[in-house]
């Protein structure tokens, strides 16, 4: 029999029950009140005493209300149908509530029940499989999409029968394996998982190393992301995380992209719902919003449930990478969802760590991270989840727990900086403090040797280098003067803004600017380290600057004009006829 | 709220802190709203049989044996049209001598409207002022806060761009007003007789502190009523959201709470999120757009209170003194409408974003120039263009005496850049300069 539980007290969403039976850590109940069901999520036991969260607004709520235990961890359920949809950071179906309001212990069921799918096996009676393994395939926006065997099985199964190629329901079965005792279980297309455990059904993880394309100058080229990546993007407010996560949610090479808004802006999401639908994905012709799912849990919705969202993309993640498809996870803000863990653990009195942060804030953060990741799977199929989470540190400082634990665990820091926000460098990444460690795998750079040529590790090096010297002599102008340098140190930081203006800022708002191919960035970068490694012969700095300004505006010019166009081909030519006119013979 | 013949009084209080009392009692809801000696106060904690009560009076001089009585409700404001043009406090009632309200009673703090039946703001609000709609253009369902220091005029700002924005209903939220601004407000929209479109709620300082935590709440509510039941334009300005957060660290302080930083509760970007969040375009016409101030000190932003603000707002207007010009402008390197693009070269002039952002940038060159002339070092010839350029740009434009249209503003900044600079020197799309140049 279930077990029961009776409210004792009450402050803000935490509640405090009594129960009559055992009850497990993170199992989930539904307290009743007023006619409402209110779902909720144990985080302690004391004795009898059970401490849940709150997944909803506890007004009204009182001492003696009943509440009914499940038996289960928060769980998701994964099938087709999940494409397209927008959820809650319980997986409800947004789209399926009634009303403007959201409507306290409404729950929607994430997936069609009535919908068929066209089912076709890839297994046949008398095959032996594990758990996860692939049984059939479905199409859903043209994604195949796998029916595998339950996760939660264990050993080799047999497969007694399978249907055949046809339309089926989720519910409907489509296969019946038997287990070592021989005992039936029937398969349908509904998976569930519980979201706070790591899916493990793959055969290994080996290092990443193939580039995820984003379109994004500043990350492919010099701080590149990769297939099963870990990314993070912190910054102050109004530096511009949202549009640089945007831009790489929607440009980014991958077959679904999952986006977690959590604690973070409505109007955000509502920006995702309007454009998706009407953007083209630049890799398949197809609508964004095709391969795309929203959890969106945004900071008015409640604070509990803010916590479960980013698990529950996660998961869904983990889903689809077992069938064998490249995923990205966007997460937009980490910050938010400590914050959330910060606000519960400051109700349970629990010792606070730095900043007021749960003591295992950074266990927390690492475990999340870690699922990430590219694999093997068992059949010799890949998989991969992309990770890139934003964080939002206090008052624009990264000495916060929140990025400093990040910072431990991602391998990827795309610091974005007030000043050249100010300044309207944009995206505002940082040139000198941002990093990629996959610039340093030998897979990778033997991987780009292959995609690109043998020697853009070593070209995008020297622009690291020219960059970090071009500020080292801005430095020195700003101690010294003009006059107090020597001019050949003005042509070096000149030759730095080039890269600035030309390479690294991006016009996220201009159609052709937003998204450069990697064809095309390669071309950019030949012709950019082609005029830094030109010797220049000036007479005086207010020469140089004239000089470099005109060549910013006319690579400008060239970055906005279609690839190869003829606008482009004829700021390409003026831009080699300026070198030519200025080399030193 | 006369007290019915069956209620239950409680007459035994077992604590008192400066905020909060304790008894024993049975049968309440969270959030209830009750009576203390007649002073309302709202359930903040239950434990077992102890029910904890915030009193927003405060505590003084109430007595271990005061008359409690549980009204079995979260507070509540009745709405309805005859809202408009009136005052009211914290609680709802009616300060400026007028009847009560006829209406329905609606719990304030209401749920949030579902993500996915939100429209995405498309729709200018034109204020005139350069700094807003050429730098930071507002758009309708926006929420955004002036951050300012204290001395700096945003209340008057607020005044006029509420009475320039075309909106149908303009609702003030008051929290910790000095007597003098709540004046000042009332008579500068009499006297631009737009009185009856206004409905304010006002906490002064006179009032308690703990009282304000209702403003917000009421303020917004009301709003609700109007735009979503009435389809209306709804203009709320909350001022100011610190005195606001202020209170709430006071109540999180009583109820000893772990304060995380600067004093302020860990919850406050959820706090201050819920009220943000209610700025919204519904489908059906109506909207919700909060402009709010919160007050800095010093300027400092990495305060808890402007920063978590910074994150939830879409945008920030920062309004500094330029001692080039003498007047107060509207700060272009630190505000940020982020909504700006969606109506920026969209529902205003093509040329918007590009002659917005070229202006900045040349703004900052003569920031630079400014240091090194500062700093003892010649100038070149750009420099000093640049410096004429920034103080034509910022008394023309910036100065927040500016009362122009989009397309006004977008010219006076295409003649400075003629006057002043090359094309190649401005960086801007050669469609747009072959068409806007002065020649």
């Amino acid at each position: 029999m279930a077990t029961k539980g009776t409210v004792l007290g009450v402050i803000a969403n935490m509640v405090t029950l009594t129960v009559d039976g055992p009850v497990a850590q993170n199992e989930i109940c539904y307290i009743l009140t007023g006619g409402d069901r209110l779902m909720a999520e144990v985080i302690k036991v004391v004795g009898k005493n059970v401490y849940v969260q709150v997944f909803e607004s506890t007004r009204g709520l009182k001492v003696g209300a009943e509440a009914e235990f499940t038996g289960h961890m928060l769980e998701v359920t994964l099938g087709p149908g999940m494409l397209s949809k927008n959820y809650d950071g319980l997986q409800n179906d947004l789209d399926k509530m009634e009303g403007v309001f959201l409507k306290r212990g409404q729950y929607t069921y994430p997936l069609d029940k009535e919908r068929k799918w066209h089912f076709q096996p890839l297994v046949k009676a008398g095959d032996e499989v594990g758990p996860s393994a692939w049984l059939g395939q479905v199409e859903e926006n043209h994604q195949p999409l796998k029916i595998m065997v339950p996760f939660q099985l264990d050993g080799t199964l047999k497969v007694k029968s399978v249907a055949k190629e046809g339309d089926y329901t989720i519910e409907e079965t489509v296969a019946v394996l038997t287990d070592a005792e021989g005992k039936e279980i029937p398969v349908n297309m509904i998976q569930k998982w519980p979201v706070k455990k790591a899916m493990t059904n793959y055969r290994e993880k080996p290092r990443p190393f193939k580039l995820l394309e984003t379109g994004v100058r500043v990350i492919d080229t010099l701080n590149p992301i990769v297939e099963g990546g870990t990314g993070f993007i912190p910054g102050p407010f109004g530096t511009g995380k949202t549009v640089l996560q945007h831009a790489i949610s929607k440009q980014a090479e991958a077959d679904i992209v999952i986006i977690a808004a959590c604690g973070e802006r409505a109007n955000e999401v509502v920006e995702i719902f309007t454009e998706f639908p009407e953007l083209v994905d630049p890799h398949t012709g197809r609508k964004l919003m095709e391969r795309t799912i929203i959890v969106a849990n945004t900071s008015n919705m409640p604070v509990a449930a803010r916590e479960a969202s980013v698990y529950t993309a996660m998961t869904m993640a983990e889903f689809y990478r077992a069938m064998g498809l490249k995923v990205l996870l966007m997460a937009d803000s980490t910050s938010r969802w400590a914050q959330a863990l910060r606000e519960m653990s400051n109700r349970m009195e629990e010792l606070p760590g730095p900043d007021a942060f749960p003591m295992d804030l950074s266990a927390i953060i690492s475990n999340f991270y870690g699922r990430a990741g590219y694999v093997n799977l068992n059949n010799g199929a890949t998989g991969s989840i992309t990770f890139i989470g934003t964080v939002s540190p206090a008052g624009g400082n990264l000495k916060e727990p929140v990025t400093e634990n990040t910072k431990k665990v991602a391998r990827c820091f795309y610091a974005l900086e007030q000043e050249r926000a100010d300044r309207k460098r944009y995206p505002a990444v940082n040139p000198i403090d941002s990093y990629s460690k996959y610039l340093e795998y030998p897979e990778f750079e033997k991987y780009i040797s292959g995609r690109i040529n043998d020697q853009w590790t070593s070209k995008v090096n020297e622009l690291k280098t020219r960059l970090l010297r071009g500020k080292e002599i801005a430095e020195q102008i700003n101690i010294l003067g003009d006059d107090g340098v020597p001019v050949e140190y003005h042509v070096i930081f000149w030759k730095s803004e080039l890269i600035d203006f030309v390479i690294l800022q991006q016009d996220a708002f201009d159609e052709i600017d937003a998204v450069t191919p990697l064809e095309r960035q390669e071309e950019m970068v030949n012709t950019i380290i082609d005029i830094c490694h030109a010797d220049f012969r000036f007479e005086n700095f207010v020469e140089v600057m004239d000089y470099f300004k005109k060549m910013i505006n006319v690579c400008k010019q060239m970055n906005y004009a279609a690839y190869r166009s003829e606008s482009y081909e004829e700021h390409k030519q003026q831009l080699q006829d300026m070198v030519a006119g200025k080399k030193a013979k | 709220m006369a007290t019915k013949a069956f209620q239950k009084i409680y007459t035994q209080i077992s604590q008192i802190t400066k905020a909060t009392c304790s008894l024993k009692a049975k049968g309440v809801g969270y959030d209830e709203l009750a009576k203390v000696n007649g002073k309302l106060a709202q359930v903040v904690k239950i434990a077992g049989d102890e029910v904890t009560l915030q009193v927003f009076e405060g505590t003084e001089g109430i007595p271990t044996n005061a008359e409690v009585v549980f009204l079995g409700k979260s507070p509540t404001l009745k709405v309805s049209d005859q809202l408009a043009g009136r005052f009211f406090d914290a609680f709802g009632d009616p300060i400026d001598g007028g009847p009560a309200i006829e209406g329905t009673e609606v719990e304030i703090g209401g749920p949030s409207v579902n993500p996915v039946r939100r429209k995405q703001p498309s729709e200018l609000i034109a204020t005139g002022i350069a700094g807003i709609d050429l730098n930071n253009t507002l758009v309708s369902g926006q929420k955004i806060p002036f951050f300012a220091d204290p001395d700096q005029p945003f209340n008057q700002v607020m005044a006029n761009v509420a009475l320039r924005a075309e909106t149908d209903k303009i609702i003030l939220g008051g929290m910790g007003m000095t007597n003098d601004d709540y004046l000042y407000f009332k008579n500068v929209f009499s006297n631009a007789g737009a009185l009856d479109r206004i409905i304010s709620f006002v906490n002064t300082t006179e009032n308690p502190p703990v009282e304000r935590l209702l403003i917000p709440d009421m303020a917004l509510t009301a709003a609700e009523y109007f735009a979503v039941e009435k389809n209306q334009k709804v203009l709320v300005l909350l001022t100011d959201m610190t005195s606001y957060s202020d209170a709430l660290a006071i109540v999180s302080n009583r109820m000893d709470q772990i304060p995380s930083k600067d004093s302020m509760p860990g919850s406050l970007y959820s706090d201050l999120a819920k009220i943000y969040e209610k700025a919204v375009q519904f489908p059906s016409g109506g909207s919700i757009t909060i402009i709010a101030v919160t007050t800095l000190s010093g300027g400092d932003i990495t305060h808890a209170v402007p920063d978590n603000t910074g994150y939830i707002t879409e945008g920030q207007l920062f309004l500094r003194r330029d001692s080039d010009i003498g007047k107060v402008i509207v700060d272009p390197f630190r505000s940020l409408s982020r909504l700006k693009q969606l109506v920026s070269g969209k529902k205003t002039r093509k040329d918007h974003p590009q002659v917005m952002n070229a202006a900045v940038r040349l703004y900052a060159d003569a920031a630079n120039a400014k240091t090194k002339m500062e700093n003892g070092f010649d100038l070149t010839d750009y420099d000093e263009r640049a410096l004429s350029f920034a103080k034509d740009y910022a008394n023309q434009l910036l100065a927040i005496d500016v009362n122009l249209n989009t397309t006004e503003m977008l010219d006076v900044t295409w003649g400075l850049f003629s006057k002043y600079f090359k094309p190649e020197e401005v960086n801007i799309k050669k469609e747009f300069v072959d068409q806007h140049w002065k020649k």
